[in-house]
Order: C-alpha cells, then sequence, then structure tokens
C-alpha cells in the first residue's frame, strides 16, 4: 500500500540540516526536527497518510555514541524530553529526527529500521567526503518491516 | 491502583489518538499490559517478540527510570504517572 507522504521545510532548514553533517563529519550528527503535523492530537478528524507535516525548526544534539559516532547516533530520553520541552514552547511539537550518513548513502540501514519508531519523520543526508550529498526521508511502516519514503518539498520560507 | 500511562507522540495513532490513559495495576509491568491491552496496536512497537520492553523504550514512574527502581516489576500506587519516553537512535 502506497502512502503519501510529504514533508515540508524551508530551504534554510534543509541548509542548516546538510551543514550539521557536514561539520561533524566524518561523524554522524543528529537532531530533532520540529514542526507541525495535522494528524497530531488534537488537530480533530484527518487523513493518516497525505497530509503534509511541516518542519518550522531544528533541536540540533550532540550525538551520544562516543564509542561509535561515525556510523551510529544515540538521543537519549533525557535529550529527547529536552527537544519536547523546546518544541512545546513554540507551540510545536517534535515531529522527526535527523542524522547524517558518512560516507555512506541517504538510505536507511537495517540498523535505522529496528530502532526507527513509527510515526516520527527520520530524516537522512549523506556527507560524502565531508561535502553534504542526497538528503531524503523516511517513516516507519506499521508493521515495523520496512519504510516508506517521505517526500521533502523545499519551500523558500517557512510556511508558519 | 488507578494509575495513568503517558502515551508518547509517536505512538499516539495506535491508542485513538490519546496522550494518556487510565489503568488499573499494582506494577508498571502490569500498567504497560494494561495499556497494551486497551490498545493492542501498541504492543509490538513496545515489545520485542519474546516480551521484553524494547531497548529504546524507556519507561518512568512519576520522574525515575524504572531501569534504576524494580524495573518492570516496580510497585505502583494510585494516582502515580508511568511515562513512556523515546530514545532515539540509528546509523548507517
Amino acid at each position: 500500500m502506497a502512502e503519501n507522504f510529504q514533508l515540508w521545510i524551508s530551504h534554510d532548514l534543509s541548509e542548516r540540516i546538510r551543514r550539521h553533517g557536514a561539520e561533524v563529519f566524518p561523524h554522524e550528527c543528529c537532531g530533532a526536527l520540529l514542526g507541525r503535523d495535522a494528524t497530531a492530537v488534537g488537530s480533530g478528524d484527518s487523513q493518516e497518510s497525505g497530509t503534509p507535516r511541516e518542519v518550522l525548526d531544528l533541536f540540533p544534539m550532540v550525538n551520544r555514541r562516543d564509542d561509535s559516532p561515525r556510523n551510529r547516533f544515540a538521543v537519549t530520553a533525557d535529550d529527547v524530553r529536552d527537544a519536547e520541552k523546546a518544541a512545546s514552547q513554540h507551540g510545536l511539537e517534535v515531529v522527526g529526527w535527523y542524522h547524517s550518513h558518512p560516507d555512506h548513502p541517504a538510505r536507511p540501514s537495517q540498523f535505522d529500521r529496528e530502532h526507527a519508531w513509527p510515526w516520527y519523520s527520520y530524516i537522512i543526508v549523506s556527507v560524502m567526503s565531508g561535502a553534504p550529498a542526497e538528503m531524503t526521508s523516511w517513516r516507519l511502516d506499521d508493521d515495523r518491516q520496512d519504510y516508506s519514503a517521505e517526500r521533502i518539498e523545499i519551500r523558500n520560507s517557512a510556511g508558519a | 491502583m488507578a494509575v495513568k500511562v503517558i502515551i508518547p507522540t509517536p505512538l499516539r495513532v495506535y491508542a485513538a489518538k490519546k496522550d494518556s490513559a487510565e489503568v488499573s495495576a499494582e506494577t508498571v509491568g502490569e500498567a504497560l499490559g494494561g495499556l497494551t491491552a486497551q490498545f493492542s496496536e501498541l504492543r509490538k512497537h513496545l515489545f520485542t517478540d519474546d516480551g521484553k520492553l524494547r531497548s529504546f523504550v524507556n519507561v518512568y514512574l512519576n520522574d525515575e527510570d524504572i531501569r534504576y527502581m524494580a524495573k518492570e516489576a516496580t510497585p505502583v500506587k494510585d494516582g502515580d504517572v508511568v511515562s513512556i519516553v523515546p530514545s532515539i537512535a540509528g546509523g548507517c
């Protein structure tokens, strides 16, 4: 069943993700995507798919996997709570996470899938030899077996 | 004991979009069991196939991580709040 997920993000924010990936290369960067989603609690009836989700701010984070930062990233529960707090202070919520794949394509790995949560958007930016390259977004399927691609729509200015 | 379980944002789609649920339980484990009895689709996102809590699922009783208490056997009392908090991981 093809889902029609869309993620709106401004050019500026997408560039910030790419820069974060380049800055910490060859390590993985990570951070939270703060925004709005029409399917969130309290927004009334809405479709489960096909409804654009919008990223309106970022919450860059420290990669806690200092034992293996080139091919792993981790965000602790306390960090997640901090990101949720930052989001709610701006009337937003955490709609997903971004991380980089240093010298790897922007495709979710098996490790990504095994550790993913449903509903969240997972942006991956590939950083090849220190230069940001392809950026993709994915969502875990309900059965946890696979991902669905999410179309990233770069908008010229945040639509808030 | 009547306790409240806080459901994290990514799992609310499997819980009738509720952000919390009231359950009756004697332990944290029973509270989670009560939650998944109400919303069976939550089960595979919280537990592995052999019934263990997934490694990136963190459970707090009030503000204490149950890993530092008696884990799922931690007793609960009336009015307690059990929070499910994600941690996030991945890599290439």
